[in-house]
């Protein structure tokens, strides 16, 4: 669970607040030994650091908007699991190489009715970052995902998935197991899997890594989540040869829920509290449940053959190009 | 003027002057492997193949399809699909610009060329990216190209192949470029669920979101020799892991010796073992490939 927001750390943008809140911080402790009672004073700055993050949350630029899908406090995977899900009960490994921590999945219940869970998991610290590598998944992960979601069709389980990751890992044990492969697959089985499979971005969706468990029957974005075919340092490097132009990158991919809602990729966007999910991740959890629990409503009741037949459909639909008559 | 010049009698000056021009440029190439010289007339007609060491040198998609395809009844499909710049994407040059640009270079409208035809009388439907095309990238345009070429050989009952050769997802058209890897592949479902067979063949390079989607989904997956293929590029994979990348790393015999793929033909058997290929998977008489 991410620390509560009193430790909330800062991002650049948002430093006229940090300040604010160091005040506060420094006026509560004063307080308990002082005379003079200084509440008033403590709830007038309070009023004025929540106006602040409205306004500085009202026109956060795509780049900022990335910030906040990477923050170190963001709510993971597991913790929505914690928070949407009961009973949840882990299953491990690819059956052919490894247990990938960067994927995490398993069998858990929505509302109390069987469903299956897969998700992106980043780590908290530093143990735990290495161990979940990032967030960046190797063959053996995208595997796991495969496995679980062929295992809930089987069973004929609901599949909601979480995608948060930097995108898959480049490493050279991951090309020599065949990355390319584990991700073509996942697509290939989404595709036509028999059963629903809905589909939140919660924090960074990146690229081809994110994609791989992300086909499905409806795509949903957290307000501050961020999804694109390349990162926007990625992007900068290559097109204007310098990572620093990264923002103008961001801007230009059109990374934000918003903008891809407009394009049509994206089917709901979920609003975050406040300052981002990591301000009150249990409320963004309860916004993010009552969205979950109307599209499982509205797939539950569909033939398989009908909904595999309107996702295809729907993945058929993406593109924009003109055409000219016949030649 | 030079003492040697004024020696020269005027005609044999004019002479030397109209030879020259009249040799283009590029008549001469050489080999990146072997060094050797080639006469690019003999280049091309050994497919972009360097007859003294065997390099596969890259060839444009319709090249590739005219030498691969028999002659008679073949005919491009999706050519009619053009593109568009959904985002206004702007780097240090516009996207329509560098469309225009790629466009004038290679003569075609996209990155990707689908025709059905024949190979030795096995009907097919094929695909083949234009890597001088903004480097064989997918976009909106190359995804339609390839659905469409799909559900012509769903409708005909016919195999489909893709000779693939991409820099990957095509970041001017930004998260759409990116779900054509869906689109593509979830084509495929319906070809796989009926029964037709799809082969692709890699070529070089191809990495990104193309290798990371239809690239390693064929029936058979077939490598040209030493293509790089692969899901990271090298340059990114050596900033990641901070050492040297091994040798051969990343190349079709690589792929091959990981099990990533089932053979490497030479782009010189391509026609025939393709036929052969076809033939077998459809359950079709041997002499039916010729």
């Amino acid at each position: 669970m991410p620390p509560p927001a009193s430790k909330t750390t800062f991002l650049e943008f948002e430093q006229p607040i940090a300040e604010l809140e160091t005040r506060i911080e420094e006026l509560r402790f004063v307080q308990d030994d002082s005379a003079v009672d200084i509440s008033e004073e403590i709830a007038r700055l309070q009023k004025k650091s929540q106006a602040l993050t409205k306004e500085i949350y009202a026109k956060l630029t795509p780049w900022q908007v990335a910030q906040v899908a990477r923050h170190p406090q963001r709510p993971y995977t597991l913790d929505y699991v914690n928070m949407l899900f009961t009973g949840f009960e882990e299953l491990h490994g690819d059956r052919l190489f490894a247990d990938d921590q960067s994927i995490v999945g398993g069998l858990a219940r929505f509302n109390g009715e069987s469903c299956m869970v897969i998700g992106h998991q980043k780590g908290r610290d530093t143990k735990e970052k290495i161990a979940r590598n990032f967030g960046m998944p190797k063959p053996e992960g995208y595997r796991k995902a495969l496995r679980l979601m062929k295992l809930a069709e089987k069973f004929r389980l609901p599949v909601f998935t979480f995608v948060d990751t930097p995108g898959a890992y480049p490493g050279i044990d991951a090309e020599e197991r065949g990355q390319s492969e584990a991700i073509g697959r996942n697509l290939y089985a989404m595709a036509s899997l028999r059963v629903p499979l809905i589909c939140t971005v919660i924090g960074e969706g990146g690229s081809g890594g994110a994609l791989a468990i992300a086909v499905g029957d409806i795509t949903i974005m957290m307000q501050y989540s961020t999804y694109s075919v390349i990162s926007p340092e990625g992007c900068a490097s290559i097109l204007w040869k310098s990572a620093d132009m990264a923002p103008e990158a961001a801007e230009t991919l059109g990374i934000t829920a918003s903008r891809l809602k407009t394009l049509g990729v994206v089917d709901k966007i979920v609003n975050e509290p406040l300052g981002g999910a990591h301000r009150d991740p249990e409320a963004a959890a309860q916004a993010l449940r009552k969205t979950l629990a109307e599209a499982l409503k509205s797939l539950q009741s569909k033939k398989p053959a009908l909904l595999v037949e309107e996702r295809l459909e729907r993945l058929m639909g993406y593109g924009k190009f003109k055409e000219t008559a016949a030649k | 003027m030079s003492w040697l010049q004024k020696l020269l009698p005027p005609k044999i000056k004019r002479v030397e002057g109209a030879a020259r021009k009249q040799v283009p440029e590029g008549l001469w190439t050489k080999c990146p492997a072997c060094d050797a010289v080639l006469y690019a007339t003999d280049l091309g007609k050994n497919l972009n193949v360097c007859p003294k060491c065997g390099h596969h040198q890259r060839i444009g998609a319709r090249a590739r399809l005219e030498a691969l395809l028999d002659e008679d009844g073949r005919f491009e499909i999706g050519a009619e699909v053009l593109p568009v710049d959904s985002l206004k994407f702007k780097d240090s040059r516009r996207y329509p610009e560098r469309l225009a640009e790629a466009n004038e270079n290679t003569g075609e409208t996209e990155s990707m060329v689908v025709m059905q035809g024949s190979i030795k009388s096995v009907g097919v439907v094929v695909a083949a990216h234009e890597f001088d095309f903004m480097a064989g990238t997918m976009g909106s345009v190359l995804g339609e190209r390839f659905v469409r070429g799909v559900r012509v050989a769903i409708e005909n009952k016919l195999p489909f192949v893709v000779f693939t050769a991409s820099g990957g997802a095509r970041m001017q058209e930004g998260l759409l470029s990116l779900m054509q890897m869906a689109k593509t592949t979830a084509a495929l479902t319906d070809l796989g669920d009926r029964g037709l067979p799809f082969i692709s063949v890699l070529t070089d390079p191809t990495t990104g979101g193309v290798s990371a989607s239809y690239a390693f989904l064929g029936d058979v997956v077939v490598a040209e020799p030493k293509a790089l293929v692969g899901f990271a590029g090298p340059r990114v994979i050596e900033q990641t892991v901070r050492q040297k990348l091994p040798e051969g790393f990343q190349r079709s015999e690589f792929l091959l010796e990981k099990g990533a793929i089932d053979m490497i033909i030479d782009r010189r058997q391509m026609r025939d073992k393709l036929a052969v290929l076809l033939a077998l998977l459809q359950g079709m008489p041997a002499e039916s490939a010729n």
